[in-house]
């Protein structure tokens, strides 16, 4: 399978190994990524919160790089996908208001947990699974953008998604029910109202130890860095919550080993989760 | 809201004609409240977000562009989600942040425009977001030098925020979207 691959510029930044993980699981899974040429920003929340006219320039320059090859456009980040979606919604209706002649791509654009929550792709994880995760309960994270406006994302299930549940059951991991699955982080303010992002965050973390999670699994770059960054730990409060990239932890269960760099990039410990995987490589060598 | 009355004196042709070419349909409301019910950040906004959208149908724009809640809405798109008539709420709040800021309005909450023109300002130079440049460019421009200053370090000790900026070939169309291409038939 080949798929057009759109980063964003959080995934050359502070998602760095996010990018690592999507193209290191893609490599083990057969697909083939190839990157929009000469990519530019999407504009994230900025650009159409300011400026309607940026807000979709930005996006649809990255639709007309891809139109050529024409391939399905795979986006980790949540952010980006919502404004790809946008750009290419508006770009298909009305073509020339965007000075653009023709604009009618076979292409589909599609977020990361969908694509990875195919049967078949399902399928290939569960066979390709070297070290599960040893049942760790873990809260599935979706927040915003991957999913609203329904009417732009095309998302099914908005209020009640499966995708993450469905990607962490494949590789052994226990998600948890609890209440805020879908809730806001405030990614979008946490520089400029840090007291605001600290309450939401706090609120999301404390639902998700409520419901016994040990950690939290998302799919969006500005969740993962807002949610760990944002947890009091002046609190006193025990432990933090550790967030993951469902891709993280594909590629730590597919191949057996989660490396002492990849721990380093979080700003909670993940010592749950390296845990596991030592514990599974343990018991593999015992029944060996 | 302190003040209550509402003067049909008051109201802006021009801001209701603006939501009409966006497919805004405001009038829609019929008040169910689940707009404001689900807002993640309600507890923080001065209007409620049914209060946004019924003084949006008086064409009170004025007191709108003036009020914390335009700048604090995070662009979540919970209330548009809800809304059983689909009225483009988040839609609603992109205009009238947009409008503020044509205008030239001192924003209610003047830290958050300037966190997205410092974004955006990285952006319209390389192409791509410059994480460090853009937080240094919103410090000196808000005055919040040392906010944040531990998490920044940590950020960068674990190399999440990278020196050098990321710059692509097509700078110059960039330049040009961000000239105002489109606008000039006043859009």
């Amino acid at each position: 399978m080949k798929l057009s691959y759109y980063p964003g510029c959080s995934l050359q930044g502070t998602a760095l190994d996010y990018d690592q993980s999507v193209r290191e699981i893609c490599r083990t899974l057969d697909i083939e990524l190839v990157d929009i040429p000469d990519w530019n920003c999407c504009g994230a929340s900025s650009a159409h919160m300011t400026d309607h006219e940026v807000g979709m320039r930005l996006p649809m320059r990255n639709l007309l790089q891809a139109m050529d090859a024409d391939l399905d456009i795979l986006v980790p980040c949540a952010a980006c996908f919502q404004r790809l979606k946008a750009a290419d919604k508006t770009l298909r209706e009305n073509p020339t208001f965007w000075d653009v002649k023709a604009y009618a791509p076979r292409l589909q654009i599609v977020h990361i947990s969908t694509f990875l929550a195919r049967a078949e792709i399902l399928a290939a994880l569960r066979q390709k699974v070297f070290r599960p995760l040893g049942d760790l309960p873990i809260a599935c994270y979706y927040g915003c953008l991957s999913l609203r406006n329904p009417r732009v994302t095309d998302a099914h299930n908005y209020e009640m998604p499966e995708t993450l549940e469905q990607i962490v059951t494949a590789i052994g991991a226990r998600p948890v029910a609890w209440s805020h699955r879908t809730e806001c982080c405030s990614g979008s303010l946490t520089m400029a109202r840090p007291d605001i992002a600290e309450k939401l965050v706090g609120d999301i973390v404390t639902a998700a130890k409520r419901a016994g999670a040990e950690a939290m699994v998302t799919d969006c770059p500005m969740c993962q860095a807002n949610v760990e960054s944002r947890q009091a730990p002046e609190s006193g409060a025990p432990a933090g919550m550790p967030v993951f990239f469902a891709t993280e932890l594909i590629a730590a269960a597919l191949s057996g080993s989660y490396p002492a760099r990849q721990q380093k990039v979080h700003l909670i410990s993940p010592a749950v989760l390296a845990n596991v995987i030592a514990d599974a490589s343990t018991r593999k060598e015992d029944s060996a | 809201m302190d003040k209550n009355c509402i003067s049909p004196d008051e109201r802006s042709e021009k801001f209701l004609a603006k939501l009409k070419s966006r497919d805004i349909d405001v009038q829609a409301c019929y008040q169910c409240g689940r707009c404001s019910s689900g807002c993640p950040i309600g507890d923080f906004f001065d209007l409620n977000v049914m209060e946004v959208v019924r003084l949006a149908a008086y064409g009170q724009e004025e007191r709108l562009l003036h009020s914390h809640a335009i700048w604090l809405c995070a662009a979540c798109e919970t209330c548009a989600t809800r809304c059983p008539n689909e009225i483009e709420i988040a839609g609603l709040m992109d205009v009238l942040r947009e409008l503020a800021l044509r205008k030239g309005i001192t924003p209610a909450e003047p830290r958050i425009p300037l966190f997205h023109q410092s974004f955006l300002g990285s952006v319209g130079r390389w192409g791509k977001a410059y994480e460090i440049g853009m937080i240094a460019n919103y410090k000196v421009k808000s005055g919040d030098l040392m906010g944040d200053m531990k998490l920044g370090v940590s950020m960068f000790l674990k190399g999440k925020l990278k020196l050098v900026p990321h710059s692509i070939e097509g700078k110059s169309e960039i330049k040009e979207i961000f000239s105002g291409k489109g606008k000039e038939y006043d859009r």
